[in-house]
């Protein structure tokens, strides 16, 4: 009786499987173009907002005037949720904006999904396309094709603090192997700081020291990636890195479960003597303790004189493709991510940007955007252009790694062995 | 699932009064069937999209509709019981769930027994109290408490220094693993506690006064009296709590995930939940992601079937 009426549901059970397969969207574009109602746009949310808010809200009103009848409706989102944001908006349109602001690093993911609009036609056809840094706008292509207008460019350089520097009578690294003996001799003489804050989850920060050593963390080869992250060169890197996360220069218990944003509130909150921050932490550390107090350089390579690669971090415009609008979608995008702009958001929040004949003059005006600029020049490096990057990422493969290393749980050698097994993991599913 | 053991059981024990209960069947079914249409909507649906969904490889590109679907079978399960980190998340959340119902039923019954034993004022500040923290949401919760036992700004850390505790200053309390589980243990607790004392606190106080009276009498002590008298009379209210704790507790996500930010330092404190959220669904591994889903479904029923089990065994129905 009870084994009949499993076999039954078993039977029932295996047809409705067959029968069936999960749901899948199908047609994303929503094929009209209306010329008025309400354009919903996703920004990010800021650790210091207001300023960026207050451009955006210039540019709302610029275009609202232009195009009656035109609703600019901003939301403002967090960036760790941004995963979940996304994939919602790509399954249902209806919770979709019309423009977002992304980040360039989730763009082969998005991508990948189906989610945002070919824009190479537009880029070509908008006057101001043309003066683009070329190589910014390639973090906004996925096989030749344009899917973000770089809005601005996020570059690491080197913080520390003068005072601190002039009372102990040291001076700046001029190679990325003094960092750590400095930093070290800075700690035992002030125990109160940090000799430099960085942090376990801090990748963007550990990239520069594999790529100095001269590894990496992904190859290419006939369109197939695999990890390089257990390289000699990598591991190499990696050493350097967690070996500043010490007790002796930022203790793990402290500082292993720091991001960027965290690593960087320590020097600005005045309890690190160096950090490795963006261009982008100007005000925030201008607002802090250390306000006045500090300087920039960038950060130095292995030899005298030389810059380690920085991660060409940066935020595009996209217009998705589920908007009923995509005519207005994309003038607004131009308009916020236009010349003028990009200005106005340069000296509100230090946003560097993506327009060349830009960069330029306002690199020669302002000492502090210089260091940066000149990171730049020196040539900057990406992660893997590949919607596996978002996976990799998501899963924190690499601050894992770094973890395990800093908590003494496992050695370079394992722990980069474990991560290049998932990253591979990752680029084959 | 207690309807199914409670129905099934005794069809089989008395079989005189089966064709009796077959005529009632269809009155019941009729009866049932509104209960049983929300269930098959609200839960039976879900739980079949879990199933058949874990059986795909379906990711957002699958999703959105950017990539074709591939059947893999049971390719999932495969993969994720030849995974070692799940085993030891598994591991790590029994233990973990296990503490945390304990905790939560003995300082819930404790509380109880003692708001029925104080006189009205106290006994509302102390109820008053419970709410408080009952109705706390999970996030807001946790980060109350991230923020009392911040490593730099933590007034506990600073009352520990005042105390004379100097090794405290710029303690972490999210490092170390243990450190980190007790800690969210002891927050959970906090806000689940609640529920089992107001529920107790029913009991207890609809047990007659006679019995206890008969007790005392007879020259029972507290601890007898409590053990022979007040317990068995608790015991179908302890019974649905602890069922109700034992699946909240296993399903912990938002604790973990706030306090010990996304799984504690290297993913040391990752329990299943959190685990199916960055290795699934953050990644945009649905397929995986269900089938982790559906392995924690048969655990918590598996588990309660057992624990029910084990009380028929030892004494009366519930």
């Amino acid at each position: 009786m009870r084994l009949r009426r499993l076999l039954v549901i078993g039977a029932v059970g295996a047809l409705a499987l067959s029968g069936c397969a999960p749901v899948q969207s199908t047609s994303q574009s929503s094929g009209t173009d209306e010329k008025s109602g309400t354009l919903r746009v996703w920004l990010f949310d800021e650790v210091n907002r207001a300023p960026k808010e207050a451009v955006v809200a210039e540019a709302v009103k610029e275009f609202e005037t232009r195009n009656s009848g035109v609703k600019v409706d901003v939301q403002y989102i967090q960036i760790a949720s941004r995963a979940e944001r996304f994939k919602a908006a790509f399954s249902d349109a209806k919770s979709a904006p019309d423009v977002a602001e992304f980040g360039n690093t989730d763009l082969a993911g998005y991508v990948a999904s189906g989610g945002f609009t070919d824009l190479t036609a537009d880029v070509a056809a908008w006057p101001e396309g043309k003066d683009l840094n070329s190589s910014v706008l390639e973090t906004g292509k996925v096989n030749g094709k344009v899917y973000g207008v770089p809005w601005f460019v996020g570059l690491r350089a080197l913080y520390y603090r003068t005072d601190v520097f002039a009372e102990l009578g040291v001076q700046p690294p001029k190679t990325i192997e003094e960092i750590a003996p400095l930093a070290r001799r800075i700690r035992q003489a002030k125990p109160d700081l940090y000799g430099i804050s960085v942090g376990g989850k801090y990748t963007y920060a550990m990239l520069p020291f594999v790529w100095a050593a001269g590894g990496d963390i992904a190859k290419q080869d006939n369109g197939k990636w695999s990890s390089t992250v257990d390289s000699p060169q990598s591991r190499a890197g990696i050493t350097r890195y967690t070996e500043l996360l010490k007790d002796d220069i930022c203790p793990p218990a402290q500082c292993a479960q720091n991001g960027g944003d965290a690593s960087v509130q320590q020097f600005v909150s005045g309890k690190a003597a160096m950090t490795i921050g963006g261009n982008f932490n100007r005000q925030a550390v201008e607002a802090g303790a250390a306000k006045g107090k500090y300087a920039v350089i960038p950060l130095p390579g292995n030899a005298e004189g030389s810059v380690a690669p920085a991660f060409a971090g940066g935020n595009l415009l996209g217009v998705l493709k589920s908007t009923p609008r995509r005519t207005l979608a994309k003038e607004f995008m131009q308009l916020l991510g236009g010349k003028q702009y990009q200005e106005k958001l340069y000296r509100a929040m230090g946003n560097l940007p993506t327009f060349s004949d830009l960069q330029r003059t306002l690199g020669a005006n302002d000492p502090f955007v210089k260091p940066f600029i000149t990171t730049s020049e020196a040539g900057t490096r990406f992660v893997p252009a590949t919607p596996a990057w978002a996976k990799i990422d998501a899963q924190a493969v690499l601050p894992n790694m770094i973890q395990q290393v800093i908590t003494g749980a496992q050695s370079v050698d394992q722990a980069s062995s474990a991560a290049a097994q998932l990253m591979n993991s990752a680029f084959t599913s | 699932m207690t309807q199914q053991v409670m129905v099934a059981e005794p069809v089989r024990e008395v079989p005189a009064r089966q064709g009796k209960r077959r005529g009632d069947g269809w009155a019941a079914a009729r009866y049932l069937a509104p209960t049983l249409l929300i269930l098959v909507g609200l839960l039976g649906y879900p739980l079949y999209q879990l199933v058949l969904i874990s059986l795909y490889d379906y990711g957002q590109e699958q999703a959105s509709g950017g990539a074709p679907l591939e059947f893999l079978g049971l390719g999932n399960y495969q993969k994720l019981f030849g995974d070692p980190q799940f085993w030891t998340v598994l591991t790590q959340t029994v233990g973990f769930a296990a503490v945390c119902v304990i905790g939560t039923l003995f300082v819930g019954g404790a509380l109880a027994m003692l708001a029925s034993r104080v006189r009205a004022v106290p006994r509302m500040i102390l109820f008053l109290a419970a709410l408080g923290a009952w109705a706390t949401p999970a996030v807001a919760g946790s980060t109350v408490w991230m923020f009392l036992f911040d490593t730099d700004f933590g007034l506990v850390n600073e009352v520990l220094v005042g105390l004379g505790f100097d090794g405290m200053a710029d303690y972490s309390w999210t490092y170390d693993k243990f450190v980190a589980f007790g800690l969210v243990a002891a927050q959970v607790i906090w806000c689940s506690f609640p529920f089992v004392m107001v529920t107790l606190y029913a009991g207890i106080i609809a047990i007659p006064k006679e019995i206890l009276e008969a007790a005392a009498l007879d020259g029972a002590s507290t601890v007898r009296t409590l053990r022979t008298v007040i317990l068995p009379l608790l015991r179908p209210l302890l019974v649905i709590v602890t069922i109700q704790s034992i699946i909240w507790d296993f399903k912990i996500f938002t604790q973990i995930y706030v306090m010990t930010g996304g799984g504690g330092v290297a993913g040391n404190n990752l329990v299943l939940n959190v685990y199916a959220y960055q290795k699934a669904f953050a990644a945009s591994e649905y397929g995986m992601g269900s089938a982790i889903g559906v392995v924690m479904t048969l655990l918590l029923l598996a588990v309660t079937a057992v624990y029910l089990r084990a009380l028929r065994r030892s004494g009366e129905p519930l």
